[in-house]
């Protein structure tokens, strides 16, 4: 490994050869700050990946890096929902864009910080993680690394943007209801939402309390595992995260699956999933079965109600979270009030875009008087059975195998309109959230478009709640049995669209070369 | 098909502290009552034995020992606010 080479283009490092580096002294933590953002300076313009970055702060930081630390120094990106003591959090509204710095560091950076991690880099999202495709963000637009026509799905569009258009080492989003592992699917990375409570949710600005979950997203499922590891542990400020101690998911990673079953759910290949992602599925399948896995289909009943479920749940909770945006403590305040009520009811209508507003106007209606037993109620029982159903799954099988998305990163502006379609293409991901599952998604496949655009495809693996170790281990096995997770967007995709974006020196050989040392 | 009621835009964004322009109110009205239309799939199953359930955690939330933390020095909490006076937030009057 050449020092200079592994800061120069870090994105065709893994974080543990990084990590080699910076124990080495080969390479300083500094530099790959400097890296970082020299590869958005260059490249951030065509994306839209980040938000703002504190350059200065992250090479102070730096500076005191322990390279005996878990990350030993390595800069991450984050998503801006989640606060970083000093830093601004905008959540990718105008309530709080420019009117608001975090006054604390969320329990995840802390982690991050202990584990020699950098936070570097606030990533664009849609506005309070309510969407799937970024477009709900108020600040700016993201634009799919392998297609600048295309969405990179969200919430967590910008650290998936981030992390596949070589503009990260990693990255951290947070998933509600499939948004880190959407974007990853439709980026062509890996993403982890890990189990309900894994991770601390103090500091990640709440939309869904009962359904959020912090998790990294990354090139590699070793990488996101690492990341996993920096972050996943208790935290006395968020009572709702787990004593359990955390598995060591690297040591266990490179073990065989042979013997292992997995389910693949009936209910979701009927749901109207594109041919290509369907292929997909079946030759993920073929792959676990020459590893010694056992393929097996199983049932999840109600699988689907459970947008409705999650739509009426998610809601409830946010209108709930999202009244404290009121212009009294922080962020926007409207300047055409005469008394308090019309200055909560103005700020809120000035601050709110659009997909908010419509979130908050549902959430307030399945609450109110009259409606909460005809749909807040049903909901929660749906969650149970929706619950119950992967508890007896999982009494057959280790993990299920499951589509990440429909269908590819759709083209941007196609679906603004449609709410509803939008939340429908959510049918894979929402699940999981709504029983506390862990699930990784992970490149498996790549989709030819009519217009000659390559778009990736992403697959998911799903576990019990506090199986991570188990996921990632299959996900590492299925990821080195095929080409897809050497992928890149840099090389190429977006070379033969004759995209004028500056790429840095396409190596194809590189990423096979470096698995077999590494095997 | 039950009948399905159509959601009082207006009154709902009273509830939820919005103020909406009328223009708003048309938009949110055609996709929201869709929205609610498609909810009816809650009562596609039989939900009459069953629990509800608030949370995924099957673990109960531990309580913390009943002991003072570090919170938010008064600076710090008034730090973001978009108006203060004589060290607290600043609204328009309440209460005549």
């Amino acid at each position: 490994m050449d020092a200079g080479d592994a800061v120069m283009r870090f994105e065709e490092y893994s974080l543990i050869e990084i990590r080699a580096l910076l124990r080495a002294r080969e390479i300083t933590a500094a530099e790959l700050v400097r890296a970082v953002h020299e590869a958005i300076e260059e490249r951030d313009s065509g994306l839209g990946a980040y938000l703002t970055r504190d350059l200065e702060g992250a090479l102070k930081e730096a500076e005191k890096a322990d390279p005996g630390t878990l990350l030993g120094g390595i800069p991450v990106a984050l998503k801006d929902n989640i606060s970083v003591r000093g830093q601004p959090c905008s959540c990718g509204s105008r309530i709080l864009a420019g009117k608001y710095a975090a006054p604390f560091d969320a329990g995840a950076v802390k982690r991050l910080r202990a584990a020699g991690g950098i936070p570097f880099g606030r990533t664009n999202l849609d506005e309070f993680a309510m969407g799937s495709s970024t477009e709900n963000s108020a600040l700016q637009v993201t634009h799919n690394p392998w297609s600048p026509d295309h969405v990179p799905g969200g919430s967590s569009g910008g650290s998936a943007a981030a992390v596949a258009g070589g503009e990260a080492l990693g990255a951290l989003g947070s998933d509600t209801g499939g948004s880190i592992r959407q974007p990853a699917a439709f980026c062509g990375c890996v993403g982890l939402k890990p189990s309900y409570g894994r991770v601390s949710r103090y500091g990640l600005v709440a939309y869904a309390s009962s359904l959020d979950q912090i998790g990294p997203l990354a090139r590699s499922v070793e990488d996101a595992a690492l990341l996993y590891q920096a972050i996943a542990g208790p935290d006395p400020l968020d009572s709702t995260s787990l004593g359990t101690p955390v598995e060591d998911t690297l040591e266990q990673l490179r073990d065989g699956v042979r013997g292992w079953r997995v389910g693949i759910p009936r209910e979701y290949i009927q749901e109207g999933i594109d041919a290509q992602v369907r292929q997909a599925l079946e030759s993920a399948a073929s792959v676990l079965e020459d590893a010694g896995v056992a393929v097996e289909e199983v049932s999840l009943p109600h699988t689907e109600q459970s947008v409705a479920a999650y739509y009426v749940i998610a809601t409830a909770e946010a209108s709930a979270n999202l009244a404290r945006f009121d212009g009294v403590r922080y962020g926007h305040r409207s300047e055409q009030a005469e008394d308090v009520l019309e200055m909560y009811c103005r700020t809120r209508d000035e601050g709110f875009g659009a997909e908010v507003k419509r979130r908050i106007l549902l959430g307030t209606y399945v609450l109110s008087s009259g409606y909460y037993d005809a749909y807040y109620l049903k909901a929660q029982k749906l969650r149970t059975l929706i619950r119950t159903d992967f508890t007896s799954v999982f009494g057959q099988v280790d993990a299920l195998l499951a589509p990440a998305a429909p269908g590819p990163a759709f083209r941007l502006g196609e679906c603004t309109d449609d709410p509803l379609r939008m939340y429908l293409a959510d049918i894979f991901t929402i699940p999981a959230n709504l029983a506390g599952l862990c699930a990784i998604s992970l490149p498996g496949g790549l989709h030819r478009c009519a217009e000659g655009v390559a778009l990736p495809i992403g697959l998911q693996f799903l576990g019990a709640p506090l199986s991570e170790a188990r996921i990632l281990r299959l996900a590492w096995n299925f990821e080195q049995a095929t080409e897809w997770g050497k992928l890149r967007a840099w090389r190429d995709p977006l070379q033969r669209m004759g995209s004028t974006r500056s790429l840095r020196k396409p190596d194809l050989a590189s990423g096979d070369k470096e698995s077999e040392e590494r095997g | 098909m039950p009948e399905v009621p159509r959601m009082d835009v207006r009154y709902v964004a009273d509830l939820a502290r919005l103020q909406l322009t009328e223009e708003e109110v048309q938009v949110y009205q055609g996709q929201l009552d869709r929205i609610v239309e498609y909810l009816d799939k809650l009562d596609s199953c039989d939900l009459e034995s069953v629990d509800a359930e608030v949370h995924a955690g099957t673990v109960p939330s531990p309580l913390r020992e009943d002991r003072e933390g570090k919170c938010l020095s008064r600076e710090e909490a008034l730090g973001n606010a978009p108006a203060v006076a004589d060290g607290q937030f600043r609204a328009p009057k309440v209460v005549e």
